[in-house]
Formats: structure tokens, C-alpha cells, sequence
């Protein structure tokens, strides 16, 4: 296990230099230059010269991606050009509340998920497991923030349950979860049942049933089990794809998380506040897909042997 | 000779259902002047915030337009939009998958670890940067679009080339002197083919609403051209003060995607080729 740990982990540094330098080089094909963000207008061009040299933005290209790279790996994000404030402050403020929203969300959609897929493989072709998966179709075709809308119009302004926006305390927590949850919700269930019908069909089943013992409990204790691994594969997955959602969600209910501070500082040509918000996103995704495989690895011995 | 895949999947219910107002969307956005007597652009604000009646079946908005008329010819910038970023999507998608798989080697891995390397991030995290670089409006949707979605149909051919390669037909092929081109343009990717533009279909549903999340970041098509996702860009400010605006364009997508799923359902089935479609890992 310690080997199929070491290799796995290993395999992400390669990967993690790839996105940096995406990261690093993409934000310098966009159009619009902070620094006139921040020249008072009918500056001289010396000033801009002066400021140019002071964000370093007059290096060559491959040198700057090594500073930039080598502070970021000190923890350095550098300084906002827009807010004059640490990035490293901005992210620290903004990314708790993400967490927070994608974490409960994660947790959300895989509980509901996979007993609804459970329900609906149990009811195979009959109407439980037709409406259940109409309504994750439906679900998960709705554009996440004009679903976050109406349960705003609902929920807050109709039945003034949740505060609107903002992020005071854990009812206005509520609506977001519910709105990104929703809709990975359609996916698991969708996974959890396929799978479930799938591992139903094994031969270690059919023993299971000649050895007498109950069919909900043969469906709860082991095929259930053997269903899963392919459900926490695509949580997993899906960690990027929450905090995906996020940054929509965010921005519909006024969240100050990452998504919001992204949104903001792409349309201010925030250079290194793009680049954090990026950079931790990628992160999150990676690190989601590193959990997902360790937990495979656990549940799962064909696959620490296949790595080893 | 049976009748072609397409019109088999209207013989389901659901398909038929789906097909229909699919064909109905199509319909209005091609004919859209004929069908409304308003206009998409002329501002009235003392009509403005007007709730659905017999003279706006659907209302109007912040600025006093009609809102169907304004969903209908939206439905010509989304659907466009949508259909064509993944038409490129998908062609390019073919040419690279189709490459990577036939000629294997330094191309296949290096095409494996982009494709690899996009596929694990959201698509609108791709699509905002792409946004962003090369500005608003329906060209940078669009783009941001195709580039979302071509790991998916890379992945997609490369799989089913990868298969096809050792059927035993195409070795007959091959033994009966059929060169590369002809192999692979002749039998391989004709082959291919249902599967990704069954693939494809479905992938316009996605589009569609990733196009509508960029037009409500007001990052889609600009002022005055509607699109589904612009016109909600108003955002929650208006769900207190006229939710129809809100409400309608936003359930006209969620219906259209489901019926581009429903109908893609239909065609898989009509065509039979479900397990086709799964790419593996």
C-alpha cells in the first residue's frame, strides 16, 4: 500500500508543473493591461516603465514563470495588482468559504445520490426507478445558476425561509448546497444504479442466494459494496466538477468564495489573482482525483497490485 | 431496408415527444420574424416589467421588450452557437483521436496526456479562461466551446479506432492490398461514426447550457442580440421584481436539453449502440 501511495503521489508532480506553466502562460495571451488599471491618466511613459519593472512584467517570459513558480511553492502569490493586497490573504479569506460549500455539497449529492440509485436498482423498470431517474434527468439538464434563481425566487422570496445572499451564518448556506448538490446528484444515482444492476449479475451473488440468505441483505452487505468502487471513482471526479459548479453558484447567491474572487478578478485583469484562483482549482481537482484512486486502492486490492 | 435511424427513434413515445419540440425550437428560430410582431431590440420602457398577458404571453423585460420575442430569436444564437462550436469540436475532435489512434507512438501519448490533463477540469473553468483571452461575444463562446469539449470526442474516436484497428475486417481490408488512406477513411472511421455523432448530440444539450452560464456572466453574445443565457444576466436582482424574466429563458433550456437527451436516448437505442459509447479509462 506504502509503494502504491509513493507511486501514485510521485505521478502528480509532473502533472502539477504542466498546469502551472498552463496556468503562468495562459493569463499572458489576455487582452488588457493591469497597468493602465492603475496609472492615473496622462501619466508619463517612465512612470509606466517604473511600474512594469515593479511587478516584473518586463522579464522575459521563462523568467518570470521561475519566480513566479519558485514563490509560489514558498507559498508566495505574489501581491494584487487591483486590491494591493497578498494574494495569498485573498485566498485564504475566500477559500474556506468554498470549501465549506463544496465540501457539504459533495457530501450532499453522494448521500441523496446513491440512495436514490439504491432505491431505483432495487425497483429495476418499475416506476420507482422510472421517476427517479426522470427526475435526475431533469436535474441534471437545468443550467445550475437559474436553478439557484428559483429556489432564491422560492425559498427566500415566497416563503422567506433562507436569507437571499450573502454568507451570515449556515442558513444562508442552504440554497447554494442545495443548487450545486442537485445536480451531481444525477450522476451518482445514475452510476450507483448501473453498477448496482451490473454487480448483481456476478456469480458470487448467485452463491450468495444459494446459500440462503435474504435478498435485501445479499443487495445491502455485499453488492452494495462491490457497487461503490466505481461510484467513489467518480466522487472523486466530480470534486473539480463541484467546485466547477461553485463559481457559478457562488456568483448567483453573492458568496465571497473562489468563484466570486475569480469572476472578479478576471474581469479586472487581475493577473495573479486569476492565476491563485486557477492554480488552487487545479489543485482541488488533482488532490480529488489522488483521494479517489487511494480510496480505490483501499477498497479495492486488483488495483494496489496492478501499480505495485 | 428499414427506415434510417433518426426517423426509427420518433417511433418511441419519448422520442416523438422530444423529437417534436425540438423540430417546434428549430421551427421558430428559423421563422421568427413571421411568428411575433415585436421587435428583439426597440426599447418601450413604459412597457417595461410588464407580467405575462394576452398582449406579451410571456411579459416583458427590465427595458420593456417582449419576452417570447426575444426567446425566439435567442433560440437562433444559442442553438448556432452551441451547434456550431460542437460541429468543430467534434472535427477536430476526429482528426486527433483518428491521428493519435492510428498512428500510435509520440503523438498518441502526447495527445493521451492533453487530453488527459483537460478532461479532469470543468469545462466552464476552460471555457471562462478561453473567454477571457480572447474576449466576449458569440466568436469567443463559440471557440470556448469547441476547445471545452474536445478532449471528450478525441477520447471518444481514439477509443473506437483503437477497437475497430484489430476487427477481423479490417485485416481482410489490409490482406486484400487496401492502403493506410483507404483504411482508415474508408473502414475505420466511417465505422467510428455513430457513436461520436450520437456523442455529439448530447454534447449540444451540454453546450447549451454552458453557453447559457457564459451569457449570464454577460460573457456571451452582447447587447442587443439575445441569447437564453444573456437574457437572465440581470441575474437575481430581477427575481424579486419580475421573475417571468428569469423564469421563462431558463426553462426553455432546461426543456431543450432534456429533449436533446430524450431524443439521443431514442437514437442510441434505434441504432444500438450504447455499449459503443462508453470510452473506458
Amino acid at each position: 500500500m506504502i509503494s502504491y501511495l509513493v507511486k501514485r503521489v510521485l505521478m502528480l508532480v509532473p502533472v502539477f508543473l504542466a498546469v502551472s506553466v498552463v496556468v503562468f502562460l495562459i493569463l499572458h495571451f489576455i487582452p488588457g493591461d493591469p497597468i493602465d488599471n492603475l496609472l492615473k491618466v496622462g501619466s508619463s511613459p517612465s512612470a509606466r516603465v517604473e511600474m512594469e519593472a515593479r511587478y516584473g512584467l518586463d522579464r522575459p517570459l521563462p523568467v518570470q514563470y521561475g519566480i513566479w513558480l519558485g514563490k509560489v511553492l514558498q507559498g508566495d502569490l505574489g501581491t494584487a495588482i487591483v486590491a494591493r493586497r497578498p494574494v495569498a490573504d485573498l485566498i485564504a479569506q475566500a477559500l474556506p468559504h468554498s470549501l465549506w460549500l463544496g465540501g457539504l455539497a459533495l457530501l450532499f449529492s453522494s448521500v441523496l445520490g446513491i440512495a436514490l440509485g439504491l432505491i431505483a436498482a432495487l425497483n429495476r423498470d418499475r416506476w420507482p426507478d422510472r421517476a427517479i431517474m426522470g427526475g435526475v434527468l431533469l436535474g441534471s439538464t437545468m443550467p445550475s445558476f437559474w436553478l439557484g434563481l428559483i429556489l432564491m425566487l422560492v425559498f427566500s422570496v415566497w416563503l422567506g425561509w433562507f436569507p437571499v445572499s450573502g454568507a451570515r451564518g449556515w442558513g444562508s448556506l442552504v440554497l447554494p448546497v442545495l443548487t450545486i448538490g442537485l445536480g451531481g446528484t444525477a450522476l451518482v444515482a445514475r452510476i450507483t444504479r448501473v453498477s448496482m444492476i451490473e454487480a448483481a449479475g456476478r456469480d458470487f451473488v448467485l452463491l450468495l442466494h444459494a446459500k440462503g440468505l435474504s435478498p435485501l441483505r445479499i443487495q445491502l452487505r455485499h453488492v452494495l459494496r462491490h457497487a461503490l468502487i466505481p461510484v467513489v471513482t467518480i466522487l472523486a471526479l466530480r470534486i473539480g466538477w463541484i467546485l466547477g459548479g461553485a463559481v457559478t453558484v457562488e456568483v448567483v447567491f453573492a458568496r465571497p468564495g473562489l468563484g466570486t474572487l475569480l469572476i472578479k478578478s478576471l474581469s479586472q485583469h487581475d493577473y495573479p489573482v486569476v492565476q491563485a484562483c486557477l492554480l488552487m482549482l487545479a489543485m482541488a481537482v488533482m488532490l480529488g482525483t489522488l483521494l479517489g484512486d487511494i480510496l480505490q486502492a483501499l477498497m479495492d486490492p486488483r488495483v494496489r497490485a496492478a501499480m505495485a | 431496408m428499414s427506415a434510417p435511424a433518426p426517423l426509427r427513434a420518433l417511433r418511441r413515445p419519448l422520442g416523438a415527444v422530444a423529437g417534436l419540440w425540438l423540430a417546434l425550437v428549430l421551427l421558430a428560430a428559423v421563422f421568427a420574424p413571421l411568428l411575433t410582431p415585436y421587435a428583439y431590440d426597440v426599447q418601450s420602457l413604459p412597457d417595461a416589467y410588464q407580467p405575462p398577458s394576452s398582449a406579451h404571453w410571456l411579459g416583458t423585460d427590465e427595458f420593456g421588450r417582449d419576452l417570447l420575442t426575444r426567446l425566439i430569436y435567442g433560440a437562433r444564437t444559442s442553438l448556432s452557437v452551441s451547434a456550431t462550436a460542437i460541429a468543430i469540436s467534434v472535427f477536430c475532435g476526429m482528426v486527433l483521436g483518428a491521428a493519435a489512434a492510428w498512428f500510435g507512438g509520440w503523438l498518441d501519448r502526447a495527445v493521451t496526456v492533453v487530453v488527459d490533463l483537460t478532461w479532469s477540469f470543468p469545462e466552464i473553468l476552460i471555457a471562462l479562461i478561453l473567454v477571457a483571452i480572447i474576449g466576449p461575444g458569440t466568436l469567443g463562446t463559440m471557440i470556448a466551446i469547441s476547445v471545452a469539449y474536445l478532449a471528450q470526442f478525441t477520447r471518444l474516436t481514439r477509443a473506437q479506432i483503437l477497437t475497430l484497428k484489430g476487427e477481423t475486417f479490417i485485416e481482410a481490408a489490409r490482406s486484400l492490398g487496401a492502403g493506410n488512406a483507404q483504411i482508415l477513411f474508408g473502414h475505420l472511421l466511417p465505422n467510428a461514426l455513430a457513436p461520436v455523432l450520437v456523442g455529439a448530440m448530447l454534447a449540444t444539450g451540454d453546450a447549451i447550457i454552458l453557453e447559457a452560464t457564459l451569457g449570464f456572466f454577460g460573457l456571451g453574445a452582447q447587447p442587443p442580440v439575445p441569447s437564453w443565457g444573456g437574457m437572465m444576466s440581470a441575474g437575481s436582482a430581477l427575481v424579486f421584481k419580475a421573475p417571468w424574466v428569469i423564469l421563462f429563458p431558463g426553462l426553455t433550456v432546461a426543456i431543450t436539453v432534456v429533449a436533446i437527451n430524450l431524443y439521443g436516448d431514442a437514437l442510441i437505442a434505434a441504432l444500438d449502440i450504447r455499449a459503443k459509447l462508453r470510452t473506458g479509462p
